[in-house]
């Protein structure tokens, strides 16, 4: 299908946007990398009167330092919304400071979809089967949101309300992300099953945690595709404090996860087979973690 | 709301010629190529970025057609199969295709040929897992893939003695 027509428009300042939001309240939607908007205008699932496309906002591509679209802002990452998944991939920022991101990219869709979308996209979509979320849960980051009264910021534990739903409001944009840098000894490990490379996962996890003489300490299990919105498995968590990995440990988080997930079923995979799924990845991740 | 929607002024570069159009928002990039420039190589498939069939590239990038509406490619430049058949920097890949069969009916290939491409570049010896993942967003549904990865393989080692 084709989209039912919309008018355009291409503000070159945030200030230009929230004016158009008040101005059209929800008759207008955001168009950044586009990728998950443009298949439901496709579709014709939504319906706009007004696209306002947001690609002509640099201030919102972060600030460029040698070359990379990120900050190393004090103890903070600072990516900007419009930041894409391509940059990201192929940063040496990111990987050093904030490997999970590295990590979890390959995993985003196709080459061709990660040229186009953006980082603050996928935040602000909050599909439950997406990665980043997950990994933003995982690393204790924040989200910027900017209104008429002004920016504020978000902890991630917060930002993910329900279902594609998060706690910006009408009127609001998603302008940055910032993610707390590496600390000493952490480590990070990422995994998700999908019926083909770069599809929807069917479960996925985000894990994060520091690692000192093969014990695990302040670890973050963050589960994706699992429910509405990202699941920090704390059950499973507390399970694994002070512990080594080993066939014990593994299988106590695994039973811990019971108590932490409760995975609704869908087209391919059930809840029991998403359960499964969970655990497995649960063995997976801390093995990455305690490994080397 | 039915306002008047008015087309817009769009000026781009598609396959090295510069061209000025009036299109409608709501049009695709892959629906302005195929329509309003008469490309017809690019080809519309599932029409919400799954198949890959519409791949073309913007400022060097594949991306898909039909996830971006034509005015975004305002002051970029594009390049369609027909500007990479044209330039002859993807002969030997047309050449491979051809001899392996890694085609039938054909629909997939200029997508294929797009992100192969890409991939090449970005990666000249890739091993075959590295190649069915690059090529995981592009759908061939007549040759099970076999026959791609054999003639991208074919390219890659014949490239790299050359």
């Amino acid at each position: 299908m084709k989209p039912s027509a919309f008018n355009y428009a291409k503000p070159s300042s945030v200030d230009e946007v929230l004016g158009l939001l008040s101005e059209y309240g929800d008759e207008a939607t955001i168009l950044a990398g586009g990728q998950s908007l443009m298949p439901t205008l496709n579709m014709r699932l939504s319906a706009p009167a007004l696209v306002i496309d947001i690609n002509g906002l640099s201030d919102l591509s972060g600030i460029s330092v040698d070359g990379e679209n990120l900050r190393v802002d004090g103890e903070n990452l600072r990516i900007g919304a419009l930041t894409r998944h391509t940059e990201i991939e192929n940063s040496p920022g990111i990987a050093e400071h904030a490997p999970l991101i590295s990590m979890a990219m390959p995993y985003i869709a196709h080459p061709a979809i990660r040229n186009r979308g953006t980082f603050g996209g996928s935040i602000a979509m909050a599909d439950p089967a997406a990665e980043l979320p997950a990994c933003l849960c995982a690393l204790d980051g924040e989200v910027e949101v900017t209104g008429k009264s002004g920016a504020r910021k978000v902890a991630a534990k917060d930002f993910f309300k329900d279902l594609y739903e998060t706690d910006m409001a009408e009127g609001e944009i998603l302008t940055a992300v910032e993610i707390p840098k590496l600390g000493a000894g952490y480590r990070s490990a990422f995994d998700e099953l999908a019926r083909r490379h770069g599809d929807y996962a069917m479960a996925g996890v985000a894990a994060h945690a520091k690692v000192d003489g093969g014990k695990i300490s302040d670890l973050r299990l963050v589960f994706f595709a699992v429910g509405s919105t990202p699941v920090t498995a704390k059950k499973a968590m507390n399970a694994m404090e002070g512990q080594s990995v080993d066939d014990a440990s593994i299988a106590a988080a695994q039973n811990a996860l019971e108590q932490d997930l409760s995975p609704f079923g869908d087209l391919h995979s059930s809840a029991a087979l998403k359960m499964h799924y969970a655990k497995e990845l649960t063995k997976r991740v801390l093995t990455t973690l305690s490994g080397g | 709301m039915t306002n008047q929607i008015e087309q817009i002024q769009v000026t781009t570069t598609v396959n090295g010629e510069k061209v000025t159009a009036l299109v409608e928002p709501r049009t695709n990039l892959v629906d302005f190529l195929r329509n309003q420039m008469e490309l017809t190589g690019t080809h519309v498939g599932c029409e919400h970025g799954v198949c890959g069939a519409c791949t073309v590239r913007i400022d060097g990038e594949i991306v898909r057609g039909c996830l971006m509406l034509a005015i975004q490619a305002d002051g970029l430049e594009v390049v369609t199969i027909e500007g990479s058949d044209d330039s002859g920097e993807i002969a030997d890949l047309q050449k491979a295709f051809h001899e392996r069969n890694a085609l039938q009916c054909g629909f997939c290939t200029p997508g294929m040929l797009m992100a192969i491409t890409e991939m090449l570049e970005k990666n000249p010896d890739p091993s075959r897992q590295e190649i069915r993942e690059y090529l995981s967003g592009n759908y061939c549904r007549c040759t099970g893939y076999e026959a791609i990865v054999d003639a991208i393989e074919t390219v890659a080692n014949t490239r790299k003695g050359a």
